[in-house]
């Protein structure tokens, strides 16, 4: 590009801070965290020294944080379960988000904007607040879970409490997460040339075949997008199972946020943090791989 | 409406005697060459191609073969692996007609499918869609605003103005007998001479033209006395001399304005009764032969066969 000396500083000056605010706050914690992953836990929390104290006390690395997680099924048990949920609330998302988004994408180019602002509008009010508010909808005095458990009641079963089940959990992630899904579907829709299934109609595409042969492939990428926005943060999330979940929805978030912040091992909520992030990643490959573009009459 | 993307509001839409009015566009014996040719960005070539065959449900295999054999046709065979964004723009309209034909409809729609080329390439597609009619043989309905691809390409020419066919013919009676006025002046540039029919006599019609005098034209076989109508005069039909030409119509004028166009030098004539004629001299000699300047004092002609009057 620039070769000039005020091209070059120009371009420092624009791409330093991000990069510097990157290394200071996103490479170097998840180093520490990796490091912390092989200490000992601290006596009231935080982590032991590395070098000898001279007292007697756990010092030094160690390989235990990860034997005590490969000990017991029961992490991974939890690891499989905050998956499950995750691709589930994600699954729920793209089929509820893809119509609306197709929706806006074909509404008239004046409605769409508001369309828009009424899909991020409930990032207006608290994200907590809003989650509370699942408590009282799901409540067992509320309208809904009179209604369902009326209904079992006519065939014998129930009472079921929506309430404190993997139930109420799935419907808050979803909530929650609807409007990623929704923007990046979107944006991918609004740019499709209609010309294209006007073609493929004109070729003799009916509308099931103009939408799995053409407007979905298209799609994907938006699809991708929306995916990985829900996806990652159901996994993370921990507000929302402490809120709508009972004691035996525990994911994988309420268990690293309880290793930092109530039993305080540290070490051991950093092994867990690190098992996530590379499961995560290890998805995110096998998903790059299995979308990777091909020919079949090459 | 052809296509089916459009209904008509009333009327029949025959085509070998079928009514396809109702007949949704995915069913319909037709393809259409769109201009901005819509190939899907996400298939490879063989896969564009290969579309029409898949929707109809047709076996792998035969399917294959049918889109090698389509792609053959169209010299695109080495470019099957890629995907549009990878090939020009001619090689582009060329997957869009062999995708419009991969499955033999009864007819392809071409909607300005050569607007966006340039004129190279748009000449020698012009002759290649012709080969490949022919080829085919698939009745292909081309529609366009470029008169000279329209009389190149077709056997037979609808000039149409607002919804309604104003003239259905061959080529060259488009072109020399057009039936009215907005026909003779769509289709190529033409002289329109307002005139009367004065009388008709010797296979001819003597017209009267004010301000000009008279006129003979050929006979059109329908106009008679006292019918008012234009003569339609091609440019290539006047002949412009500095005087002296031994025509049976021959007027004084200035040339206003002239355009050198490489083979050709088109003039603009005012005539004394004001009003302009064109005249086209075909340029000969190498170089730029340009025999009249503006504001030179000339004369133009034209037999008496030439010409075709158009009774209002």
């Amino acid at each position: 590009m620039s070769a000039t000396r005020e091209g070059r500083l120009a371009k420092w000056s624009v791409t330093a801070p991000p990069t510097l605010f990157l290394l200071l706050f996103f490479v170097a914690p998840a180093l520490i965290v990796l490091l912390a992953g092989f200490q000992y836990p601290g006596e009231f929390g935080g982590l032991a020294p590395l070098a000898d104290p001279g007292d007697g006390r756990e010092h030094g690395l160690t390989l235990e944080n990860y034997a005590f997680f490969f000990s017991d099924w029961l992490f991974a048990e939890i690891l499989l379960r905050s998956f499950l949920v995750a691709a589930a609330a994600t699954l729920i998302c793209l089929v509820m988000a893809y119509p609306v988004a197709w929706l806006i994408a074909r509404s008239p180019r004046h409605h769409r904007d508001l369309l828009v602002l009424l899909v991020i509008l409930p990032f207006a009010s608290n994200f907590l607040v809003r989650v509370y508010a699942w408590m009282i909808i799901l409540g067992p005095q509320a309208g809904l879970a009179q209604a369902v458990n009326g209904f079992l009641a006519l065939f014998g079963a129930g009472p079921v409490n929506l309430l404190f089940s993997p139930f109420a959990v799935l419907v808050g992630m979803v909530y929650v997460h609807l409007p990623f899904m929704i923007l990046p579907l979107y944006t991918n829709l609004e740019k499709h040339d209609p010309a294209l299934i006007d073609t493929a109609q004109d070729l003799g595409a009916n509308g099931w075949q103009r939408f799995w042969r053409v407007t979905w492939p298209l799609s994907l990428p938006g699809v991708f997008a929306g995916a990985a926005l829900v996806f990652i943060p159901v996994l993370g999330m921990f507000a929302v199972p402490d809120i709508l979940g009972g004691t035996r929805d525990m994911l994988i978030g309420n268990l690293i946020k309880d290793q930092f912040l109530g039993v305080r091992d540290w070490p051991f909520g950093s092994v867990l943090a690190i098992v996530l992030t590379l499961a995560v990643l290890a998805l995110a490959g096998l998903a790059a791989w299995a979308a990777r573009p091909r020919g079949q009459y090459a | 409406m052809i296509a089916g993307f459009d209904l008509p509001d009333a009327g029949r839409i025959l085509l070998d005697g079928q009514d396809l009015a109702d007949t949704p566009a995915e069913r319909r014996p037709i393809h259409t060459v769109f201009q901005s040719y819509a190939l899907f960005p996400h298939l490879t070539v063989a896969e564009n191609v290969a579309f029409p065959l898949r929707m109809a449900g047709r076996p792998a295999a035969e399917a294959r073969a049918r889109t090698a054999e389509t792609l053959d046709l169209v010299h695109l065979r080495d470019l099957a692996g890629h995907y549009p964004h990878e090939i020009s723009g001619g090689q582009k309209q060329r997957v869009a007609l062999a995708r419009g034909l991969v499955n033999r409809p009864r007819l392809l729609l071409l909607d300005e499918p050569l607007g966006a080329l340039d004129l190279k390439l748009r000449e020698a597609m012009q002759v290649e869609l012709i080969r490949l009619q022919r080829e085919v043989g698939i009745t292909f309905v081309f529609v366009t605003h470029a008169q000279p691809e329209a009389l190149a390409l077709s056997h037979r020419i609808a000039v149409m103005r607002d919804g309604v066919v104003e003239q259905l013919d061959e080529p060259s009676r488009i072109y020399g007998f057009p039936k009215n006025r907005f026909v003779a002046d769509f289709i190529g540039n033409c002289n329109l001479i307002e005139a009367a029919v004065a009388a008709v006599a010797d296979g001819g019609l003597r017209l009267a033209a004010a301000g000009l005098g008279e006129i003979l034209a050929p006979a059109d076989g329908q106009s008679g006395v006292g019918d008012q109508g234009v003569l339609a005069l091609r440019p290539e039909q006047v002949r412009i001399a500095a005087g002296g030409l031994a025509l049976a119509n021959r007027f004084p004028g200035t040339v206003r304005d002239f355009l050198y166009v490489g083979d050709v030098t088109t003039y603009k004539v005012e005539l004394d009764n004001g009003r302009l004629i064109e005249a086209l001299l075909p340029n000969q000699a190498p170089g730029r032969a340009r025999f009249f300047e503006i504001g030179d004092r000339v004369e133009v002609g034209w037999p008496k066969e030439a010409g075709h009057y158009v009774r209002d």
